[in-house]
């Protein structure tokens, strides 16, 4: 396939996870952030866009401001709007390879973005309803669309953006931590039902960082996704060699991934922070080796004279 | 007849133009049966609701197309305009006859041009077209085909005769909006479907991909088709995405390619894959940077000369425009004769030449009467309606005409003939054209059936392209004769498996005692406070 379509339907496959990554976690915090004092409003609103990658523009950034910086802003990459607006451009690009069913879901949802009231009580309808399409999104991309290379790149992109959500998640719960507990944080990643299950009576900080960071069958954990992005670069790229990676991307979500995995520790809860960063940043890593692999070849190709 | 065609026959008797739908004294025409019935059946809510519905549909679906960076759904109308079979027949035969004159012209003008040597048409005329590329000269393209596809434009004017308007073989588009309308009518106005047999229009994409792989390089045993875009940003992009979807072939941009050796090759994941047939989508000064303009951002360096090697197809061929140039265009009949020994099927319009001193003369004094239109405009650019045209911009002509009399062709103002219209609470005459689309391959010209309507929904409004607030009809073509396949294949019966269901399972005794159970413990649990 083109490296053009691979590279938008890589994208395709981050920008959703990550409105529903964000409507997951816009939801979850919305609802604290109301109850404080307008002092710490700000400046908790400020820390979270922190988390979530962007810098606020001046002193008086606060509540409204932060719903429309994560949620409505079209302009910008980290709100739910402009991902699923990039995501509906990146379709529109790759519109003869993906299935009519994905294309569609992914341009209806882009033209219901403004049909939302922009207040409070407004976001958290509209979260859910990012998360019903979203979940749409992918259950189409999962049903009709073959699961041939474009796929591989678009549950690439997928799963790596997964992880990097969850680790924001998590680190979410440092600059909420009062008063932020672990049922939140569980819902916000739709785990607690799963999470009740499996661990029953253990309750506390730790056992949930454990399950959110490391559990091998919750599939929005950082382990979990990891495996899948592990897997999908195995499929794309099949040549085994006996010794070491000459793949980037492999080694780098591999080492990740591991490192988690057999990370051994008697004190989750502090080093969690530490974690996040590994996982943020290797995500990021990951993401670039596989464009250079895959995507750029138009970057070393720009001009062949004619030889003869 | 219900009142949402009440001031019609009026509106229809004020333009004066032949209407499809109905001959004179509001009496439907024998080949709008089906769809009158249908429609007096419908209030005006139903219509409205179904014409909001299509519209959203084809929000949703992104049929659309792109005017100055916005996106825009392409309006259809309930309406469809409907082409009886022996009208039909000679469409098709006409449109036909065209393009295998076209194509004997180009491959004459890009070679020894008898054309010009037996007196046919003036040299002049040839070699001043904007669109002669002397690049392309001397060779004959692989696969020997110059116009795959092409858009024949033609109208009706008030007497009811078809007559060609133009000829369009660079980029003929709106193909895609054929197939699109008719699965939303299907869905719009289904009534008017069951009875009648309407010939189908979806087999354009195959007839096209089987017609742009014959005419692939030769020695390609499995030829490779890309249909190549300028982007994204472009009007008909839509149209490319569409088209190579339903060709299930690659839509590359000009960074995609890359030429070496003089082939074609595409960058994809697994490394470099020869590309053998091109379905061009962008205009020729764009195409190749080495040959046209070099400050082309679309294009890919090297495809002419991969072209003039034989090492790939580019459809349609590289210089195509010089065919339908509007001087040249008057000169079409003459070359039907010339080349094919017919007499054309299809009348053109007639066409004053300015370059001729009298012809000139005689159409500056009646400049306010006459439709003035570039020789190589498309989209309805940079026309001029004498009769709508103001003082001022009159002058304007004049003064341009007299520059450049090579640039410009006049026509008598022609009624387009009218199709009912929904506009505001009812229905009303709006004027029409007609793009029947024809496939080349080589061997065979075969035209889709019907072709895009488009329809000027201003009242009175002779425009109809799509950036001037055109929009478009699904066009029907009647079938003369149910086409039955020969043989019936027996059909096997349905076995019909009964679905064994697990849950809720009313039948099991033991369900249904437990619920019985269960509710007399809640009865007796819900005992009164006082007693």
């Amino acid at each position: 396939m083109l490296s053009r379509i691979a590279e938008s339907l890589f994208w395709i496959g981050r920008y959703v996870e990550r409105a529903d990554g964000t409507a997951r976690i816009l939801d979850v915090h919305l609802e604290r952030l109301n109850h404080l004092p307008m002092e710490e409003q700000r400046s908790v609103a400020q820390e979270l866009l922190a988390v979530m990658g962007a810098r606020a523009q001046n002193e008086d950034f606060g509540l409204p401001e932060l719903l429309n910086a994560l949620a409505y802003d079209k302009q910008s990459a980290t709100s739910i709007a402009g991902s699923l607006g990039a995501a509906r451009e990146n379709a529109r690009r790759a519109r003869e390879t993906v299935s009519s069913g994905l294309w569609e879901s992914l341009n209806t949802t882009y033209y219901g973005l403004n049909q939302h009231r922009k207040d409070v009580v407004g976001t958290y309808r509209f979260c859910n309803w990012v998360l019903e399409r979203t979940a749409m999104v992918s259950g189409l991309a999962d049903t009709t669309v073959s699961h041939d290379e474009s796929w591989q790149f678009l549950v690439l992109g997928r799963s790596l953006e997964r992880a990097d959500m969850t680790a924001r998640m998590l680190s979410t719960r440092d600059v909420l931590s009062a008063g932020m507990s672990w049922v939140n944080m569980l819902r916000c990643a739709g785990a607690y039902e799963s999470f009740l299950r499996t661990r029953r009576a253990a309750f506390g900080d730790q056992h949930a960082a454990e399950f959110l960071l490391l559990d091998r069958l919750f599939p929005r954990s950082i382990v979990y996704a990891l495996r899948d992005a592990d897997e999908c670069l195995a499929k794309l790229d099949p040549s085994a060699q006996r010794v070491g990676f000459i793949n980037d991307a492999r080694r780098i979500v591999g080492q990740a991934r591991t490192f988690l995995e057999f990370h051994r520790t008697d004190d989750l809860m502090s080093e969690l922070p530490e974690h996040m960063e590994r996982v943020q940043k290797a995500v990021s890593q990951a993401s670039d080796a596989i464009s250079r692999k895959y995507f750029n070849q138009a970057d070393e190709l720009a001009w062949v004279g004619e030889v003869s | 007849m219900s009142d949402l065609f009440q001031d019609y026959s009026e509106a229809a008797g004020r333009t004066g133009a032949y209407d499809e739908m109905f001959a004179p004294g509001q009496q439907a025409r024998k080949s709008y049966g089906q769809v009158a019935v249908a429609l007096r059946e419908l209030s005006l809510a139903d219509v409205s609701a179904r014409a909001d519905s299509m519209a959203r549909t084809f929000l949703d679906r992104g049929v659309t197309f792109d005017f100055a960076g916005e996106e825009r759904p392409f309006p259809l109308d309930i309406v469809p305009r409907v082409i009886p079979a022996d009208e039909w027949s000679v469409l098709e035969r006409g449109v036909a006859q065209r393009v295998r004159a076209l194509e004997a012209f180009l491959n004459d003008v890009y070679d020894k041009m008898t054309v010009v040597s037996d007196g046919v048409i003036p040299r002049q005329l040839v070699t001043t077209s904007a669109h002669f590329h002397r690049q392309v000269h001397g060779f004959e393209p692989a696969g020997g085909v110059r116009v795959h596809i092409s858009g024949i434009d033609v109208v009706r004017d008030a007497a009811g005769t078809f007559r060609v308007l133009e000829d369009n073989v660079r980029v003929p588009s709106g193909v895609s909006y054929v197939l699109e309308n008719r699965r939303a009518m299907a869905k719009g106005l289904p009534e008017a479907f069951g009875q009648q047999l309407i010939r189908p229009v979806e087999e354009y994409p195959r007839r096209l991909l089987s017609a742009l792989r014959k005419t692939a390089p030769s020695g390609v045993d499995d030829p490779t088709v890309v249909v190549l875009t300028p982007g994204v940003f472009n009007s008909a992009y839509f149209e490319h995405t569409l088209l190579a979807g339903l060709m299930g072939v690659e839509l590359v941009e000009g960074r995609d390619l890359i030429c070496r050796g003089n082939r074609v090759y595409m960058r994809t994941t697994a490394g470099e894959q020869r590309v053998d047939v091109i379905y061009k989508r962008i205009d020729d000064e764009f195409l190749d940077p080495l040959q046209f303009r070099a400050d082309s951002m679309l294009g890919c360096p090297g495809l002419v000369n991969a072209a003039r090697a034989g090492g790939v197809t580019i459809a349609n061929a590289v210089g195509n425009g010089v065919a339908d140039d509007k001087l040249v265009y008057s000169y079409v009949p003459d070359l039907i004769r010339y080349y094919l020994s017919e007499e054309p099927l299809i009348a053109n319009v007639d066409t004053f030449r300015l370059e001729e001193k009298e012809a000139r003369e005689h159409v500056l004094d009646r400049l306010d009467e006459l439709v003035v239109k570039p020789v190589d405009g498309s989209g309805g650019k940079g026309l001029v309606i004498g009769p709508d045209a103001s003082r001022d911009e009159l002058d304007a002509l004049r003064k341009r005409i007299i520059a450049d009399p090579r640039g410009w062709i006049a026509q008598p103002v022609l009624q387009l003939s009218t199709v009912p219209t929904l506009s505001g609470d009812k229905f009303g005459p709006r004027h029409v054209d007609l793009r029947p689309f024809a496939v080349n391959d080589g061997e065979d010209v075969w035209v889709l059936p019907g072709g895009l309507t488009r329809v000027a929904l201003k009242e009175g409004s002779l425009i109809v392209n799509s950036s001037q607030g055109g929009g478009s009809k699904d066009t029907w073509v009647l079938a003369d004769s149910p086409q039955v396949p020969v043989e019936v294949i027996p059909r096997p019966s349905i076995a019909i498996r009964e679905r064994v269901s697990v849950w809720p399972v009313e039948s099991s005794w033991r369900d249904s005692q437990k619920e019985q159970q269960q509710q007399q413990i809640s009865d007796a649990q819900e005992v009164p406070a006082n007693a």
